[in-house]
């Protein structure tokens, strides 16, 4: 199989690394090669971060560049505006539509661009945008927001449910468990 | 010294650095660049081996004083030869014959993007001991291709000695000295054509890295802001407080750096120096190479300020606990070093603590140290807006009917606080309550305060 790519974006504290961890576990179990690479450094502190997940049947570089990401999923709306020349021709985004302003637009600097949904699309984009916080919110907890991003990648994917849940499983603590698996069931019910 | 390109590699090359190392008598560096760091691929696990070396006492190897280290020499320059042999044909450089228009010599990451690029359309030869090289396999690779690239990151370090051994190589008159590589850029580089995508018109904002909300270091970089100091800093998420609208910082170069600066700029340039200028540098960086640099500012007597911002861990890099906070990286209990009595014991008389979410009283030790005709040490002692036990309080709000829009809170840089419709608002999701932003509010417009003493 060639090698398919995702990319994971969003901002610094939002779990994105937990949503790498758990795909990467999730691909591995499905005897996939799986290479993750992680940019962060000081972006841990809400800047913009990326995660790229790799897998195939042999995978050499461990990073996603300009025009190859199948998917990219997007905690946040301005990161997968951001990150969209990334995406390749025919390739999905998976985002949330949420808004959190960055320092430059918080002082005036620069301004927060407008209607980025509708902008995508018109850009040619695949686009399955929804208001992950509200259904993470309703599943228990503001911070499953990547589960649910997760839950609304796996309907692209044609894996067993059973095979997310135990990676669900292998990287929440258990006392989320629950919250997360309905997390998970609302993203994948919810959109387009 | 070896580089692995992959995870994988850097488990196998490990094992056989401690081969190496045994069998040549020699250390061996491990090289990771920052994408081998930074990224994850599959490994077999295995059983640890642990082999008992007993330790020989051998005075004319171990202790290097002048006699013993030039008898050493031609040891070394002898071990040097025989690794030269030993990279000749060893695991880790290899061969990948495929077609033989383009040789390519690589390694680390470097070589990821090379096979992603060219599967095996392209001859490579792998390099998995960077040093010594191995001229003869080098040689012999670019005797079978009809043009020899080298495909490495930064300095033409593999490159320069491929030229030394008389062979014409194509390496950075093609590809960049500067930052690191990808595929896309080396398929560029060769000709290639890479994939398209999609575009937007608009501009999209960067969006830098920021200090927590309730990040305690917030308050100190404020007041030090106020008080037009030449703020020298350090390593760790302080280093934050060179980015606007703070800007507070002036140079930060490695760690523990802050502390030998102030002197020397106090030194050099006297009283109009000492009484603004100051170094800044966290708990865990003072501990890891603050103190030398206190040290000589005791000794060689400059009178400088040093603050030290103790958040009580170490933040930056993951909250690792550090010889200040009383555990041991594990979370087990471990020695507490108490920074009062550590500065106070090399000599500094002035030793203050202030908490950083007040900013009077930030304001008020810190002119009076800077004033002072001593060397002194601020504590700017708060924990970690982050750590668990850590509590916080109920985020505050802002009356609109009072907020004049003089954005007076907004000149901390607090991402809880933004501009809506002429007036601030707090998002109450970030919000932690920590009331420094209130304190810079002319006419009282914040709401949900708790009392100081409550905090
Ligand atoms: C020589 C060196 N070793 C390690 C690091 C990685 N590093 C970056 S920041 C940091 C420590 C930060 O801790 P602290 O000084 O307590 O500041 P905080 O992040 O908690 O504000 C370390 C070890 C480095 N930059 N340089
Ligand atoms: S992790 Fe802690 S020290 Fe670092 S910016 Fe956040 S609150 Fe401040």
């Amino acid at each position: 199989m060639e090698t398919k790519n995702i990319m994971i974006v969003g901002v610094g504290g939002q779990g994105s690394l937990l949503a790498s961890k758990l795909l990467g576990h999730l691909l591995m179990s499905q005897g996939y090669d799986v290479k993750v690479s992680e940019v962060h450094g000081m972006s841990q502190r809400g800047g913009s971060v990326v995660t790229y997940v790799r897998y195939g049947d042999k995978v050499f570089s461990p990073v996603i560049d300009k025009g190859e990401a199948d998917y990219i999923v997007s905690f946040e709306i301005l990161e997968a505006a951001r990150w969209l020349p990334f995406l390749k021709k025919d390739g999905q985004i998976v985002t949330n539509t949420q808004q959190i302003d960055p320092m430059p637009v918080i002082t005036g600097a620069a301004e927060y661009p407008s209607d980025l949904v509708k902008k995508l699309k018109e850009s040619g984009a695949k686009v399955d945008a929804l208001d992950c916080l509200s259904l993470a919110e309703e599943a228990g907890s503001a911070k499953a927001v990547n589960i649910v991003l997760l839950g609304r990648l796996s309907h692209y994917f044609d894996l067993p449910e059973e095979a997310w849940m135990n990676s669900l499983q292998a990287n929440v603590p258990e006392k989320f468990l629950e919250m997360n698996k309905k997390a998970f069931r609302l993203g994948k019910e919810s959109g387009q | 010294m070896i580089e692995p390109s992959d995870s994988a590699e850097a488990l196998e090359f490990t094992k056989l650095a401690y081969e190496i190392s045994e069998k040549f008598d020699t250390p061996v560096l491990l090289k990771m660049c920052t994408r081998v760091a930074h990224s994850q691929s599959l490994v077999e696990t295995g059983d640890r081996n642990v082999p008992d070396f007993p330790y020989e006492k051998n005075i004319g190897k171990y202790v290097m004083m002048p006699g013993n280290a030039k008898k050493r020499h031609p040891i070394v320059e002898e071990r040097t030869k025989k690794l030269i042999e030993y990279a000749e044909n060893c695991p880790l450089n290899r061969v990948e014959m495929g077609g033989t228009e383009i040789g390519i010599i690589t390694g680390s990451t470097s070589y990821q993007y090379v096979k992603e690029v060219f599967g095996d359309s392209v001859s490579v030869l792998k390099l998995g001991m960077t040093n010594p090289l191995p001229n003869k396999l080098i040689k012999d690779f670019a005797a079978k291709v009809d043009k020899l690239f080298v495909v490495e990151e930064l300095d033409p370090i593999i490159e320069n000695h491929v030229k030394a051994l008389g062979l014409t190589v194509t390496g950075k008159d093609l590809l960049p000295v500067c930052d690191e590589f990808s595929q896309n850029l080396i398929a560029k580089a060769f000709g290639k054509d890479t994939a398209e995508s999609y575009a937007l018109e608009d501009v999209i904002p960067n969006r830098p890295p920021v200090m927590c909300a309730g990040c305690p270091h917030r308050g100190l970089f404020y007041t030090l802001k106020k008080n037009n100091c030449t703020v020298l800093g350090d390593i760790g998420c302080y280093t934050l407080g060179a980015v606007p609208p703070l800007g507070a910082i002036e140079m930060t170069l490695c760690m523990g750096a802050s502390i030998g600066a102030v002197h020397g700029f106090n030194k050099v340039r006297g009283a109009e120096s000492e009484n603004k200028t100051v170094a800044v540098i966290g708990d865990s960086t003072f501990m890891h190479s603050g103190m030398t640099g206190l040290a000589n500012v005791a000794y060689n007597q400059s009178n400088s300020t040093i603050v030290i911002v103790d958040n009580s861990i170490t933040g930056m890099t993951g909250h690792q606990q550090n010889p200040t906070t009383g555990y041991n990286i594990k979370g087990d209990p471990a020695g507490k070093i108490d920074l009062e009595a550590l500065c106070r014991a090399m000599g500094f008389e002035r030793v203050r603590v202030v908490d950083p979410y007040n900013l009077d009283q930030c304001d008020k030790v810190l002119k009076e140290e800077l004033a002072a005709a001593a060397p002194s040490v601020i504590i700017s002692r708060r924990p970690c807006a982050l750590l668990k036990y850590v509590k916080h309080n109920p985020p505050l709000s802002i009356n609109r009917d009072k907020c004049v829009g003089c954005k007076s809170c907004m000149k901390i840089g607090c991402p809880a606080i933004s501009m809506k419709d002429g007036k601030a608002t707090i998002d109450n999701t970030l919000c932690v309550g920590c009331n420094v932003c209130s304190q810079l509010c002319p006419v009282s417009a914040f709401e949900g305060m708790v009392n100081k003493e409550d905090r």
